[in-house]
Formats: structure tokens, C-alpha cells, sequence
């Protein structure tokens, strides 16, 4: 492979990897949150909070945490989020709401929440740009492998790293330990579950709590290495996206991550896809609008009637 | 089950909803530091300054009462219609499209025309799900969804590269239509002094007689309710599911249409490309929820949500207060219709009568297995 091939092809994975990374975060939460029965069409709403939150983190903590700030602002996004998608939980677990209602909710107060706090504090619309992002990062030994340390492990993006790592101990935990199969029961029979002993409500406040803080990292995330700062378009659509790589992804971690990967990808050609040669003779709608339609495709084609939880967005009400 | 409590419950929730509502946004904006009084009574001082701002409530309330019928209907069949600011958007589109292409038309030409057109685009853009959801059982509530992003990045395409240049002032933003297709007159104007007051909301009124009618005296409503109730009991009586599921689907898109086009030739005149989705959608949406989908409450709700959304643009110039509070509070509202289940506990308790509590529970917790029968996905 030659330098300038390399040349071409490394900046176009790197930001493959910066553009999926806050969907692989959100979409495997959305991935426990489903799996234990509760809908969750409040990814946007949560991915707002955790962008709305991470950017206020880093912006105050930006001269005490210094590189360290966009880390320690994703954990803050995440419990942020974490903390609003209880509004989410205890609505559809305890107080038989509607779970499509409960989502759609969390996604209409999100913005509006975030904005009105942005005001408040600062006084305009908008954040200030943030001062400490994610940088670009070399992987110290890997990136010396010829052709694939050029590619893959210089100056690369580090949080999709970690996602990838996320998403393979999502699959574990989901698949290979106690708790992931007593999730998964209570989203495909709750009433067994109940009967072998599993406590329902626990197991599904789990579930969407965890996509709660999946959630607000993956907001964090965009926040922090692709908007930039907080406004009223920060988060357009990502948390939709995300929901659409769960699906795609069928209800599995690895399957939502490749479906995160291969949206991210999408996302970057229909930003980036001007500079490149065949691609920007693609009127910019059909790239913008490939991830919506491929969804709706694939729901269609490959899944069917039968798929998902079993149980899913069905209210569990322990009899006496 | 019909008892005289229960028929008290179904008036007080939506009433005790929207008082949560407006307690939430009091308590948030004590803890931001505002003055609460001082917030709403801006908000109302706003609202009804004058004949011209109390005209804007209408006109805000028209393209509202539509998308919150189109919303009702699709749930009487049991399906989750939240393409609703899509299927608006088409209608707004088409209907300004129509009305540019035709400026020299006479009026009883090219207004009818722009209308049905707008509607008839809103019905189209929601035939898709609708016979996804018929044919292949494709949840209708990812498929609106997504297609609203598809709706809303063709709009902006048709917007920019599609309609001739000449339609278009600037970069994004379509001419002012003539007054041939508009639906605003020079009588309305005047009797509220200058407000952009036009005839959707007369158009709105109607529509709500109309699918009163149609859905508890024709037989389509008859139908449509009934596989709402019961898909598989429908069936077995004969009906077909699968056009109901379509007709459901196509009547709740026209309704929702219209209200883009009510939002087009109405109140703006004209199509300017859009960051996100129409907000006329979900707040449609909520004011169906808030108004239990009956013709007299959706109303009540809309001219509600139209004092809060214009009251709401005088708060950060009187009282400080940001906008975003308005949607703060409604997005409160709705979240306390969805747990109504915790308000009718709690005044069943309240009554004091062992038995009321049983029928509450009893009542939601039967009918709760079926429901989100539309949310297979």
C-alpha cells in the first residue's frame, strides 16, 4: 500500500471513529435499556443532557482538570444523564406510563431544560467553545505496525477505543454473566422471571438507568470532540440514529456497535463528502438522509414481525 | 364502568396535569432565581395585551388543533403517529409550491388547489408507515420517526436545489405567495388589528366537527376504533385490519397536512428551510394527550398551548425569565398525563372509599397488556 493511499484512507477512518463514537455509546445503551423491556426513544433527550452537562463541566473545570477535563466531563455527562433517565424509569416501571410518551417526554424537556439552565448561567443562547477537547491521540508502541499503526493507531481518536472496549464487555455482560441473562429474561417474560425470583422492577431500573449513562457519555462525547460547545442543534438527531444502530444492530452490543460504525461512517461522508471526488457529485439529501431510509429498509426486510424483546414497552404489573 | 367518579377523574387529571405543570415551571424558576409571579404574569400580560396578540393565539392554534386531530385518530386505531411534524412539513412545502407556481390564478382556483395538494402530500407521507405497519408489521413508531429526519433534509433539497430560482428571495427561504393562495383577509386583519389571524382556524373548527363525526357516526369510524380496542376481535368480525391500519394512518397524515399548510399559507405566507423537526408535531401530540383526544378538550388544549407559546416570547423581555421555560412546562404537563394512572390513585384515595381505589386499579391494570400493541418493533 502506498503513502498516499494511506494518506487518504487514515483521516477518513479517524473520523469514521470520531463521528460513531458518541452512537456506539448511546446505542448500547439503548441496547440494556431495551433488552430489559422499557422503550427508550429518550436517547436524543439524554444525549442532550450529557452534552449539556459535559460542556458546563468543561468549561468550569477546564484550568483545574486540564487533559483530564473531557474525561472526567463524560463521567459527569453520564451520571447527568443517568440522573434524567430516572425520570424515564420511574414513570414506565412504577407508574404505567407509556413508554413511547415517557421517551418522547425526556426528549421535549431535554433542550428545553438545557437551554434554559444555559441562560441562566451564562446569560446567551449558547456556550462559549470549549478549550480542553479531545485532541487527536498515537497509540505509543502500535502505531509503529507498518500500514495498519499508520491507519488505525496514529493520531486517531482514543475515546472510540474505549467505546469498542464498552461494546465487547456490553456483549459479556449481557451474554455470559448472571445479570445480563435475568435482564434479558424480565425483557422477554417478566412474569417467569418474577415467578424464578427476579425482581422485575430492579432489573428494568437497571437496564435504563445504564442506558442513561451510556447515553449521557455518548452526548458528552459529540459535545466534546465534534460540536464543540452547547446549543439548541449541539444534538440533532444522534440520539435517533443511535436508537436506529440498536435496532439495526438487532438488540445485540457488537451488532449495534458495527451498525454505529457503519452510521458514523455515513455521517462523516455526508459532512466531508464535498472534498472527496465521486462522492460530492451526490446531491448532499441522499447521504443525509442513507442512515433514516437503510433503517426503515432493514426493519422491513430483515427483521419482520418477530424481533426484539419479547416484552418490550409492555408494563409489568406485579400481581399480589 | 362508567360511574359518576370516574367521569370526575377523567375531567380533573388533564386539569390537575396542567396545574403540575405550572408548579414544576414555578419551583424551576425559584431555583434559577426568577421571580415565578413575575414569569407567568408576563406570560399572560403578553398573551392578551391586545386584539392583535389575541388574534395570534388563533393563529397559532389552528395548525395546532390540526396536528393534535391528526395525532388523535391514528391513536384511536392504536398506532403511534409521531411523523406528525414530517407529514406537516410536506404539507407546508407542497402547498407554498403550488401556490408560487400559479401567482396569476384566480383566487377560487389556486387556494383550493394549494390546500388539497398540501393535504394531500401529508396523506402520502404517511401512507408509508401505515402500510409498512399493514403489510410487514413495521413498528409505525421508528418509521415515522426516521422518516421525519427524511422529511425534513428533502424539504431543505426541494428548498435549494429543486424549485426554480425564481421562486426563491434568498438562499432558503421561498417568495411570500401571492394573495390569490393566501388563506390570511383583509377582514380578519382588521377586526384584530393587524394580526396575521387567517381562516385556518376556521378551517381547524371545522375539522373538528368533521372527525367528531367521523369517527363516532360513520362506520370507518366505527371500524377504526374498534381495531384500536381490539385487532384480533376486528378481524374475526370482519373487518379488514389492513385497511383500517392504511386509512387510519393516511387520514391522520392529511389532518396533519393541513396543518402545514395552515403554517404555510396562514401564518408565514411563505417556506424558510428548517433546523429540526416542526414543533407544531409534538406539541400536536401533547394537546391530543392533555385533551384526551375528544374534540372540546383538543381545542381547550390548543388555545392553552398557544397562550403559553406566545405568552412565553414576553417572559425574557418583562420578567427575565428564558423561553425555554414555556416548553419545560409542557413537556411537565404531558409527563403528568402519561403517569395519570398515580393522579387517579391518589384521588380515588383521597375520596376516601376502598372501592374506588380497586376500580382505579383495576381499570388501568386491565387494559394494560394490549397496550403499545403498536409498538412491536
Amino acid at each position: 500500500m502506498d503513502i498516499a493511499l494511506i494518506a487518504v484512507l487514515a483521516p477518513i477512518i479517524t473520523q469514521t471513529l470520531v463521528y460513531s463514537t458518541p452512537l456506539v455509546f448511546t446505542a448500547l445503551g439503548g441496547t440494556f435499556s431495551e433488552r430489559s423491556g422499557i422503550v427508550n426513544v429518550g436517547l436524543e433527550g439524554i444525549m442532550v443532557m450529557g452534552a449539556f452537562s459535559s460542556v458546563v463541566f468543561n468549561l468550569t473545570f477546564a484550568e483545574t482538570f486540564g487533559a483530564a477535563t473531557p474525561w472526567l466531563a463524560c463521567l459527569v455527562g453520564g451520571v447527568v444523564g443517568m440522573l434524567f433517565s430516572l425520570l424515564h424509569a420511574v414513570a414506565t416501571i412504577n407508574l404505567r406510563a407509556d413508554h413511547i410518551i415517557s421517551g418522547t417526554v425526556v426528549n421535549l424537556m431535554a433542550p428545553a431544560l438545557g437551554i434554559f439552565l444555559i441562560k441562566v448561567i451564562y446569560g446567551k443562547g449558547q456556550t462559549d467553545t470549549i478549550t480542553e477537547s479531545f485532541g487527536y491521540f498515537s497509540f505509543p508502541i502500535l502505531k509503529d505496525i507498518p500500514i495498519l499503526g499508520d491507519l488505525f493507531f496514529k493520531q486517531t481518536t482514543l475515546p472510540a477505543f474505549v467505546a469498542i472496549l464498552v461494546a465487547i464487555l456490553s456483549w459479556f455482560v449481557l451474554f455470559k454473566t448472571r445479570f445480563g441473562l435475568r435482564l434479558r429474561s424480565v425483557g422477554e417474560n417478566p412474569q417467569a422471571a418474577d415467578t424464578l425470583g427476579i425482581n422485575v422492577y430492579v432489573m428494568r431500573y437497571a437496564g435504563v438507568l445504564i442506558s442513561g449513562f451510556l447515553g449521557g457519555i455518548g452526548g458528552a462525547v459529540f459535545a466534546q470532540t465534534i460540536a464543540g460547545r452547547f446549543a439548541v442543534t449541539t444534538i440533532a438527531g444522534q440520539g435517533f440514529i443511535s436508537m436506529a444502530a440498536m435496532i439495526f444492530g438487532k438488540w445485540n452490543p457488537l451488532g449495534a456497535m458495527g451498525a454505529a460504525l457503519f452510521f458514523g461512517f455515513a455521517q462523516n461522508i455526508s459532512i466531508a463528502g464535498s472534498n472527496l471526488p465521486v462522492i460530492s457529485s451526490i446531491p448532499a439529501v441522499y447521504l443525509q438522509a442513507a442512515p433514516y431510509v437503510l433503517t426503515i429498509i432493514v426493519l422491513v426486510v430483515f427483521l419482520g414481525k418477530a424481533s426484539g424483546p419479547k416484552a418490550i414497552g409492555k408494563n409489568y404489573i406485579k400481581s399480589k | 364502568m362508567n360511574n359518576r367518579s370516574e367521569r370526575i377523574r377523567n375531567i380533573l387529571v388533564p386539569i390537575l396535569s396542567v396545574l403540575m405543570g405550572f408548579i414544576l415551571g414555578a419551583i424551576i424558576m425559584l431555583i434559577s432565581g426568577q421571580d415565578p409571579i413575575a414569569g407567568y404574569q408576563a406570560m399572560l400580560k403578553t398573551a392578551f395585551q391586545s386584539p392583535k396578540s389575541i388574534g395570534e393565539i388563533f393563529v397559532t392554534a389552528g395548525p395546532l388543533i390540526f396536528t393534535a386531530l391528526g395525532f388523535a385518530v391514528a391513536n384511536s386505531a392504536g398506532f403511534f403517529n409521531i411523523g406528525l411534524s414530517g407529514q406537516a412539513l410536506c404539507g407546508w412545502v407542497t402547498s407554498i409550491w403550488v401556490a408560487l407556481s400559479m401567482p396569476d390564478a384566480p383566487r377560487m382556483v389556486v387556494l383550493p388547489l394549494a390546500v388539497l395538494a398540501g393535504a394531500l402530500a401529508g396523506a402520502l407521507a404517511a401512507a408509508i408507515p401505515g402500510l409498512l405497519r399493514a403489510f410487514f408489521g413495521t413498528s409505525e413508531v421508528i418509521v415515522t420517526i426516521m422518516l421525519n429526519y427524511v422529511f425534513l433534509y428533502t424539504s431543505t433539497h426541494i428548498v435549494n436545489n429543486v424549485m426554480s430560482k425564481d421562486l426563491m428571495t434568498n438562499k432558503g427561504v421561498t417568495k411570500v405567495i401571492g394573495e390569490n393562495a393566501s388563506l390570511r383577509t383583509g377582514f380578519l386583519k382588521e377586526l384584530s388589528s393587524g394580526s396575521r389571524l387567517n381562516i385556518g382556524i376556521f378551517m381547524a373548527l371545522i375539522f373538528l366537527v368533521l372527525i367528531w363525526f367521523l369517527m363516532k357516526k360513520t362506520t370507518l369510524g366505527y371500524e377504526i376504533r374498534s381495531v384500536g380496542l381490539n385487532p384480533f376481535a376486528s378481524e374475526y368480525a370482519g373487518m379488514s385490519s389492513k385497511r383500517t391500519i392504511v386509512m387510519s394512518m393516511v387520514i391522520s397524515g392529511t389532518l396533519a397536512g393541513l396543518g402545514g399548510v395552515v403554517l404555510g399559507l396562514g401564518t408565514f405566507g411563505n417556506f424558510f428551510v428548517q433546523g429540526s423537526s416542526l414543533s407544531i408535531g409534538f406539541d400536536g401530540m401533547a394537546i391530543s394527550l392533555l385533551g384526551a383526544g375528544s374534540s372540546v378538550g383538543i381545542f381547550l388544549s390548543a388555545i392553552l398551548f398557544s397562550v403559553l407559546k406566545l405568552g412565553g416570547q414576553g417572559m425574557p423581555l418583562r420578567a427575565g425569565v428564558p423561553i425555554e421555560l414555556v416548553d419545560v412546562v409542557i413537556a411537565a404537563i404531558i409527563f403528568f398525563v402519561a403517569i395519570s394512572y398515580l393522579i387517579r390513585f391518589l384521588l380515588a384515595k383521597a375520596s376516601g372509599s376502598k372501592k374506588e381505589v380497586a376500580i382505579v386499579e383495576e381499570l388501568v391494570g386491565k387494559s394494560d397488556p394490549t397496550s403499545q400493541e403498536g409498538g412491536k418493533i
